[in-house]
C-alpha cells in the first residue's frame, strides 16, 4: 500500500517527475547561454544574440501554452482568450518599460511617454502612476489579469457557462480587450501599443548580458510554473478538476463546489499567462493591441493541441515546435503559414487525439528512472 | 520531555484545526423519526407537471423504494432533493430544521445526502481509487484539497469500501475500463465511502446479471437502519425483493404507499402501473 501512497502524493510525483524536464530545460538554456557570452563569435559553437532572444520568447509561448493546457487540458475549460492575460501582463510590463525611458524619448518629456506628448496630453492619466516603481508593476501585472480572471470565471462559472459556449465568450473577452486598446483615448499607445524601450531595472535591454539574463529568467519561471502546476495536479485538487472535466455533476453531488474549482483554477491560469506576457515583452521590445487578437489565443490552442493536453510537458513540447516551425516556416512561405497551422491543427485533431505525447502515452516518458543517476540510486535503495 | 510530548499531541501529523474545518455541519434533528420530508412538491417544465402537490415522508433508517412509470416523476423528484432543480412551490426538509430548497448540490451533499445516477456516472478517466478517495467524506474546500494527504485510516477506510463493493482486484484500474454493472457498483461504493445518512439510488441494477443483482439486493438492505435508503427501481423482482415499503408515483404525485402486497394489491396501481407489467 505504499505505493499508492506515494501515487497520491503530490511531492512524490514531483519527485519522479520533475527532474528530467528540469534537467532538459536548464541543460539547453545554460548551454546557449554560455556560448553566447564566453563562446567567441568566430567559433562555431557561438549562439548568436538573435537566437537567444528567439529562444526566451519561445519559453514565453511555452509558459502560455502551459497556462491554457492547466484550464483546458485538466478542467476542459477551452479557453480562446488567453491571449488577453498575456498581453495584460504585457502591457504592466511594458507601462514600466515605458515610464524607465524619462526624458530619452523622441519628445525628450521627463514625464511623459512620447505617445502622450504626439497626442497633446499635459498631464500622465491616473492609472500610470507608479508604474515608475517596479515592485507596484509587476503587481499590477499579476492583480490585473488575476482580478479580469476572477470577475469573468466568477460570473461565467457560476451561472454555468460552459463549452463551446464559454470558448465564444472567452473570445469575445479578448476582442473587446482589442478594440479597446486600439483607441488612443484609453491612453495605452493605441494602435502603436508600447514600444522603443531602453532599459529594465537599470540596465539596457539591448546589451547581451541582459538578454541572457532576461532568457534564464523566461527559463527559471517556465520551470517554477512546470513544478507548481505538477504539484497542483498531482494533488487532491487536481484529481477533484479532472474529475469535474470528466462529469461536473458526479463532482457536485459528492459535494464539491465545482465553480469554486474552476474559477480558482481560471485565476491561477491567467496568472501564469501574465507572467509570460511581463517576460516577453522586454524581450520582443514591443506590445501592441495586436496580442489580444482572437487568432493568437487559438494559435495558443492550436500549440497545446499538437503537444498533447493534460500533460503539462505536452503544452510546453507543443509550443516549442510549432512555434520553432512557424519561424521557419514564415522565412520561406510567408503567405502560406496559417493554412500549415490549420492542416496541422486538423490533422493532430483526427490523427493524435492525445497530441505528440499522446503517442508516448503510458511509457512515462519523464519519469525520473530516464536519468542515469536516479536508476543507479534506485536499485542501491528501496526493494519494493 | 513532558513538553516534548505536549507538542507532539497538540501538533499531531493529521491534526484538522478548526480554521481549516470550514463550515460547521448542523445537527440533523430527527426527533420525530422522519428523516426527509418532501411536502406539496410541484415542478413544472415549460407547462408539462413533472411533479404535482407531491408528498413523501421518509423515517430515519427506512429502505423505501419508488416504483412509478416512465415520466412519473421519480427522477425529478431526487433532483429536487438534491438541489439540481428548484420547485416551482413545496418544502423540502432534512430532519426537522434544514430546509433543502435553496441549498447548491454541494452543500446537500455535504449534509450526507448521497445519490446514485441512472446512468452509472464516475470519474471514468481515473482509477477506481481515485474516485473513491474523492468521493470519501472529507473537507471539500479548495485549500484542503490542495494539502490533502492520504492518511492510513482513510487507505483502510478505502480497502474496506473496496472490499465491500468487489472491486479489490481494480483497485488501479481506471474507472471507464469497467463494465456496466462494475460501474453501478463503484458509484454504490462512492456513496457509501461519503458515510451519507440518506442515500439516493436510481436504478442500481440497470445492466446488471442476476448475480450482481442478489448481491446488490443484500448490499442495499444491510444499508438500510444505520443510513436511510430510498430506491428507485423498475425491476420489480429486484423491488419485491428488498422492499418494506413501497411507494408508488403516477404523474407527478404519490398513487399509492405501503408494503409490496398492498401495493400489489390496489386497484389503482395495478390500472396504472403494474396491470402493464403483468
Amino acid at each position: 500500500m505504499n505505493t499508492i501512497r506515494n501515487q497520491f502524493s503530490s511531492l512524490h510525483q514531483l519527485r519522479e517527475k520533475a527532474p528530467v524536464f528540469l534537467a532538459a530545460l536548464f541543460g539547453i538554456t545554460i548551454y546557449a547561454s554560455v556560448c553566447n557570452l564566453w563562446v567567441p563569435e568566430e567559433s562555431v559553437f557561438y549562439v548568436s544574440t538573435y537566437t537567444i532572444t528567439l529562444l526566451g520568447k519561445y519559453l514565453c509561448y511555452a509558459l502560455l501554452a502551459l497556462a491554457v493546457d492547466v484550464v483546458w487540458g485538466y478542467c476542459g475549460i477551452l479557453s480562446l482568450g488567453h491571449g488577453a492575460f498575456f498581453a495584460l501582463g504585457g502591457y504592466a510590463m511594458g507601462m514600466y518599460l515605458m515610464r524607465q525611458i524619462g526624458d530619452r524619448g523622441v519628445y525628450g518629456d521627463p514625464l511623459l511617454p512620447d505617445f502622450m506628448v504626439f497626442l497633446n496630453w499635459q498631464e500622465l492619466p491616473w492609472f500610470w502612476h507608479g508604474f515608475d516603481q517596479f515592485w507596484f508593476a509587476m503587481l499590477a501585472m499579476l492583480l490585473v489579469p488575476g482580478l479580469l480572471a476572477f470577475v469573468f470565471g466568477w460570473l461565467a462559472f457560476r451561472s454555468r457557462v460552459a463549452g463551446v459556449y464559454l470558448s465564444i465568450m472567452t473570445q469575445a473577452l479578448t476582442y473587446a480587450l482589442m478594440l479597446s486598446f486600439f483607441r488612443n483615448e484609453m491612453g495605452f499607445g493605441g494602435n502603436n501599443g508600447l514600444t522603443d524601450f531602453k532599459d529594465l531595472l537599470g540596465f539596457n535591454l539591448q546589451s547581451d548580458g541582459m538578454r541572457v539574463a532576461l532568457f534564464l529568467c523566461s527559463a527559471l519561471m517556465l520551470a517554477l510554473a512546470y513544478c507548481l502546476s505538477l504539484l497542483i495536479m498531482s494533488s487532491r485538487f487536481g484529481r477533484v478538476v479532472i474529475g469535474i472535466r470528466d462529469a461536473e455533476d458526479r463532482a457536485r453531488f459528492i459535494g464539491f463546489k465545482a465553480e469554486n474549482y474552476k474559477v480558482s483554477l481560471f485565476v491561477y491560469s491567467a496568472l501564469l499567462a501574465a507572467v509570460a506576457g511581463a517576460l516577453y515583452v522586454p524581450q520582443v521590445g514591443i506590445i501592441n493591441p495586436g496580442e489580444f487578437s482572437p487568432l493568437n489565443s487559438i494559435e495558443v490552442v492550436v500549440w497545446v493541441a499538437v503537444g498533447g493536453r493534460g500533460t503539462l510537458y505536452g503544452a510546453i513540447v507543443g509550443a516549442l515546435l510549432v512555434n520553432y516551425a512557424k519561424t521557419r516556416f514564415t522565412a520561406i512561405f510567408p503567405d502560406a503559414w496559417l493554412f500549415a497551422l490549420g492542416a496541422l491543427f486538423v490533422s493532430v485533431t483526427i490523427f493524435l487525439p492525445w497530441g505528440l505525447m499522446g503517442l508516448f502515452r503510458g511509457k512515462k516518458l519523464f519519469n525520473r528512472e530516464r536519468l542515469p543517476w536516479f536508476k543507479r540510486r534506485k536499485n542501491g535503495g528501496e526493494t519494493e | 520531555m513532558t513538553m516534548l510530548e505536549n507538542v507532539k499531541r497538540t501538533v499531531r501529523r493529521y491534526q484538522t484545526w478548526p480554521l481549516s474545518t470550514g463550515e460547521k455541519q448542523p445537527a440533523i434533528d430527527i426527533s420525530h423519526q422522519v428523516l426527509l420530508y418532501v411536502e406539496g412538491l410541484s415542478v413544472s417544465f415549460d407547462g408539462f407537471k413533472a411533479l404535482n402537490d407531491l408528498n413523501l415522508y421518509i423515517n430515519d433508517g427506512e429502505l423505501r423504494c419508488l416504483i412509478g412509470a416512465n415520466g412519473a416523476g421519480k427522477t425529478t423528484l431526487m433532483d429536487v432533493i438534491t438541489g439540481k432543480t428548484h420547485p416551482d412551490s413545496g418544502a423540502v426538509y432534512f430532519g426537522q430544521t434544514i430546509d433543502l430548497l435553496g441549498k447548491t448540490e454541494a452543500q446537500i451533499a455535504q449534509l450526507g445526502i448521497g445519490r446514485k445516477f441512472q446512468k452509472p456516472t464516475v470519474f471514468e478517466e481515473q482509477t477506481v481509487f481515485a474516485n473513491l478517495e474523492l468521493a470519501m467524506k472529507a473537507n471539500k474546500g479548495i485549500v484542503s484539497t490542495l494539502l490533502a494527504r492520504l492518511s492510513p485510516s482513510e487507505l483502510d477506510w478505502i480497502s474496506e469500501v473496496l472490499d465491500t463493493i468487489g472491486l479489490k482486484s481494480h483497485y488501479q484500474m481506471l474507472a471507464g475500463a469497467l463494465s456496466h454493472g462494475q460501474k453501478q457498483w463503484l458509484e454504490i461504493g462512492m456513496l457509501l465511502i461519503a458515510d451519507p445518512r440518506l442515500m439516493l439510488v436510481d436504478e442500481p441494477v440497470a445492466g446488471m446479471t442476476a448475480q450482481e443483482t442478489e448481491r446488490t439486493a443484500e448490499l442495499l438492505t444491510s444499508l438500510a437502519g444505520e443510513r436511510t435508503v430510498v430506491v428507485v427501481e423498475h425491476d420489480m423482482e429486484f423491488v419485491r425483493s428488498i422492499a418494506k415499503t413501497v411507494t408508488v408515483l403516477h404523474q407527478g404525485s404519490v398513487l399509492a404507499e405501503g408494503s409490496m402486497s398492498d401495493v400489489q394489491s390496489d386497484p389503482a396501481v395495478i390500472e396504472v402501473y403494474l396491470g402493464e407489467e403483468q
